[in-house]
Formats: structure tokens, sequence, C-alpha cells
């Protein structure tokens, strides 16, 4: 179900020419309203009225983090306050807070797109909508209010926190649709677990999740414990907030990016080109119609790719494969860029190994070699060798296809890499150590 | 039925006398031990004493380590023993997916230990054949 059918399905050409007008104007107004903007083009030698297609994209200066954050509060502004009617901000979890405005038709466009989400999650008017996320300077809870006010359903402002009362109001509400964080949503599943509520056994049927990676097999962990649909939703403040790309409930397989907003490009982190689709790489948006903060070009250090072909549901806008990671975390083994996130997310779906890895990279000659080391979990009947060595040419088989390269792999005894307290460490890069380099 | 004890040794020194040392220190004798390798890692069969004790012991120590069922057979003595046994268990329909022997302590009577996919089936076939299959109290403590 779409909430604009008519754009949502809008044929490619069209689209594609409605982005190339909505881009030439977003550039003219942060060239003529941003004087970083204006600066970054000047140095580029690049002239806004001399966009001819999208592919002249490619020639743009890109926005990262920290022009957000010295720009600090309003300086990436492209509209006089005056016109802002709200801020957000980012978390700041790893550095300075950054700033974002909004417009009032911002606003009338966040609306619409977040209601976009919950139609594509299969929510309608007729639906009662728990809004679980966060509402203040984080863009989830009001970015999701004003979706579901917008569809027409009734909305629930809980907010965060207080886990039994969100148990309590999703019974006696008769709630149908719960948006939070997926984690959030499994904790409200074990609460209600434990107070003796069967939430299977109650009218909620869909979940709309976001604002953290979150896996598949986590995905149907959810869906199973809560009887429901649950489909991932993305954003980011920089961008817009949640509602730039949105999974169909239909498919479930990629998110739609609502690219009649959205330039959505995905570059090589190293060499920065755009890659073709298909490819992984670091996702970059432009954003097509904001005005309050618009960017362009913005490296969000998120890693995906975008998922090839047309989707069931009938949207003609592409689909970006659930993030897979940062671009902080990325390897490059011969010449291609691996993420150690992907590795994980092929383990979590082996029966028989744990999602304890480490990657060991040496070199052999000219050329890296990797080696994966992946425990087998201390249940797995391994007794016939034959069954070791099918797990082994699995996991092999399956790492090499989701990265494009082949690795060996090496089954270890359970418990036998090294837990640390903090962030795992997941590479031990031995390619430039003394011997390991020819 | 015998339970026999199956553990996952990584390719690395040390690791089969790491698990020796822990099943010395539990206590527990070995009636049987095999091992089965490949380039990447090796599985390790043994028939203990008293097998959960060992089980336990080698869990807590961190081993990847499960029980199996096999069976243990009295072979006859004399050429051509092992082909009346598995001629049996081939007569049966039973696969053989592995084999080891082991001497009694008394060193008269060899025993064949074999895994089997159907258990049940093999012993009942080889027990009509007058083929004598050991009960698990002849060949180690029951401790469970």
């Amino acid at each position: 179900m779409a909430f604009q059918p008519e754009l949502e399905s809008m044929p490619r050409d069209a689209l594609e020419q409605l982005q190339l007008e909505r881009l030439r104007a977003t550039l003219r107004r942060v060239y003529d309203n941003v004087p970083l903007y204006r600066a970054k083009f000047d140095e580029a030698g690049f002239d806004p009225a001399s966009i001819a297609s999208l592919d002249d994209v490619a020639r743009l200066p890109f926005t990262v983090k920290d022009d957000l954050r010295s720009a600090y509060p309003y300086g990436m502004f492209a509209a006089p306050l005056t016109d802002i009617v709200r801020v957000h901000s980012s978390s700041g979890t790893t550095g300075q807070i950054t700033v974002v405005g909004y417009t009032r038709r911002d606003i009338e466009t966040w609306s619409d797109l977040m209601a976009r989400t919950f139609a594509a999650a299969g929510a309608t008017p007729e639906d009662i909508v728990q809004v679980t996320y966060g509402y203040g300077l984080f863009t989830g809870g009001l970015g999701a209010h004003y979706g579901s006010e917008r569809l027409g359903a009734l909305t629930i402002p809980v907010s965060g926190g207080n886990t039994k009362r969100q148990v309590q109001i999703l019974q006696d509400f008769g709630v149908t649709v719960l948006a939070c964080t997926p984690s959030y949503a499994q904790l409200i599943g074990e609460t209600a677990a434990e107070m003796g509520v069967d939430v299977r056994e109650l009218p909620l049927r869909v979940g709309v999740f976001g604002a953290e990676p979150w896996s598949e097999s986590m995905r149907r962990t959810i869906e199973e414990m809560l009887g429901i649909k649950a489909v991932d939703i993305y954003g980011l403040s920089e961008v817009l907030g949640p509602g730039v790309a949105t999974e169909c409930v239909e498919e479930q397989h990629g998110l739609h990016v609502n690219e009649d907003h959205f330039l959505l490009e995905i570059v090589d982190p190293d060499t920065l080109r755009p890659v073709p689709d298909g490819e992984v790489g670091e996702v970059v948006f432009t954003t097509l119609t904001k005005e309050g903060i618009p960017v362009i070009r913005y490296r969000t250090r998120d890693v995906s790719r975008v998922i090839t072909g047309e989707c069931a549901c009938g949207r003609t806008f592409r689909r970006m494969e659930r993030v897979f990671g940062r671009t902080d975390d990325m390897l490059i083994v011969r010449g291609v860029n691996v993420f150690p996130s992907q590795i994980e997310q092929v383990l979590m779906e082996i029966p028989g190994v744990a999602p304890h890895y480490q990657v060991v990279l040496t070199r052999q000659g000219a050329l890296d070699e990797v080696e994966v080391h992946v425990e087998v979990t201390p249940d797995f009947a391994f007794d016939e060798i034959r069954a070791l060595e099918e797990l082994h040419r699995r996991v092999r088989a399956e790492i090499a296809s989701a990265l494009a390269v082949s690795v060996a792999v090496k089954l270890v005894e359970p418990k036998s890499i090294q837990r640390s307290e903090g962030k795992a460490k997941r590479v031990v890069d031995l390619r430039d150590v003394k011997g390991g380099a020819s | 039925m015998i339970e026999q004890l199956s553990v996952f040794l990584e390719n690395k020194p040390g690791r089969m006398a790491e698990m020796a040392r822990v099943l010395g220190e539990a206590g527990c004798n070995m009636r049987a031990f095999v091992v089965a390798d490949t380039a990447e890692f090796g599985v390790a069969r043994i028939i203990a004493d008293r097998p959960h004790a060992a089980l336990g012991a080698l869990r807590d120590a961190g081993f990847s380590v499960a029980l199996t069922e096999v069976i243990a057979v009295e072979v006859p003595d004399r050429p051509g023993g092992l082909a009346e046994v598995l001629d049996v268990l081939g007569g049966a329909g039973v696969n053989v997916e592995y084999a080891y022997c082991f001497v009694e302590p008394n060193g008269e009577v060899a025993v064949d230990v074999f895994r089997v996919e159907d258990p049940r089936t093999a012993t009942g076939a080889l027990e009509a054949a007058g083929i004598s299959v050991r009960p698990a109290h002849d060949i180690y403590e029951r401790d469970s």
C-alpha cells in the first residue's frame, strides 16, 4: 500500500527529470544562502548553473559531518531563522552535537514521507499507533508522530522508557502498530512475557523499527515473539530524520529510498567515485527539496548497496540494502572493500557457528590473504567429520559470496576468540608486519 | 548402547595434550581413544570409564564436546571375523559411518566400536546372528 502512489510509483524517466529540476533549485539555493557551499563550489570551480544531467553530481564536492559541526548551530541553514519552525539535533555521541532546522514546508514533506513509511509497513487510517521513539531533540519521536497523524491513524505519543507502562498501553489501547527501535521492541516483548502478557494474542500486527542496525535473524526473533510483521526504516537527522527510506511489507527486502526528495549515490569510500548499482559502498545523499538545511552529497558513513531489479510492491524507488556497517570499519582486501559486519551477518544465518569471528590479514608475496576464524557452537553435532567439513565449506562459500572475495576459513573452538569488554577486536592485520610483507 | 565422547580439536600445538590433562585431572581413564583429522581440525573420539564425568570436565574446560551413541561389538578373533560382523550389518541395511577397535585389558577379546545411523537395528541384527554386542556396563561405569 502506498500513501502517495502517483509519486512512489512514478516512471523512472519522469522521476529523473524531477530530480534534475529539484537538484538545480537546491544547488542555486545553497550557493546563494550558505557561505560554506559557496566557498566549496567556488574552490572546486563548480558553477551550479552548469548542471546538465544527474551524472554531473559526481563533480560536486562532498559534505561531511564535520562541516555541520563547524557550522554549529545555524551556519548551514539555507533559510532565514524566521522561516525555520523547528530544530532537532543529533545525539552527539561521537562529538559535538549538530543542529538541523526545518521550515514549515520541510515539516510538511517530512510528515508525508513518514506517512509513506507507515503505509509501506501496511498501516492505514484504521490503525492505532504507539510511538515509542523518544520525543525531543531526537528526530525519531516527532518524525514518527507527524507521519502517523498525516496517515490519519490514531497516534499515541508515549515516547521511550517505562517499559511496563508501554506493555500496559499496548494491551489496553488496542495498539496495532508499534514504532520504536528494534532492541526496544525486543525488551517490550520480554517485559510483557515477565508480566504474563502474551503479545501474540494482542491486536498488534505491525512493527516500524529503525534508528539502529539490526539483523535479519533479529527481525525473525521479534516477529515471532510479538506475532507481527516488522519493517526496517532508515533515516538520519542530517538528511531528514526517519523517512529517508523504508522497507515495504510486501517484500521486506531492501529499503525504498524516497528518491523524489533525496538523490542516492553509493560511492567507493576509498576513491569516492560512484559505484554501479549492486556494488557495496558508502551511502551518500543529496536532499532535493529541503529548505531549512539542504545537504549536498552528504557522506553518511553508512555502508550499503543498491538492490537491483524491480520490487513486487510496485514502487519504482530504488532500494538500498539494510545497512551493513560503517566505513570506519572498512578493510581493503585485494582491491575489494570488505566490511567485517558483512561477515557477522553471514555467520548469524548459519546454524553451528557463533557470530564470534576474527579476520586475520596476511600477505603472501604481493597478494593479500584473508583468514576468517569462526567459532563453532558448543552444541554443534560435529562427531562426523563430514558434518564439520560441510559446515566449513558452507561458511567459506557464504562469506565469499557476501564479500565478493575468496577467503580461507578456519573453524575454531568455542570461546577461543578473545572477548573484549568494549569494542571487539575483529581484525588482526599482519600485512605490514615484518615477514608478512614481501 | 555405548556413549562415546567426541571432542572438537582445533589444529594447534598442545591442544590434545590439554584435553588429556583435563581428563586426567578429573580422574577419568580412557578405554579407547582415536583421532580423526583433516587439514583444518580434528575430532577426538573417546570411550571413557566415566563418560558423564569426562563430559562435564571437558565442557568446564571450554572444549566443544558431545556424546555420541555407538555400539561395541565383540569381534571373533580369527581371520574373517570382522567381515562376518560387517556382512550382518550390510545385510540389515545398516551403514557404518566409522569404526575403530580396542582390546580388553585381559587381552583376549577385540572390541570394535561402530558408529551407525540406526544402532537399534544394528544391535538386533548382530544379536540375531549370534554376535555379542557389549552392554555399556561391560565397558565403563554408568555415571548418570
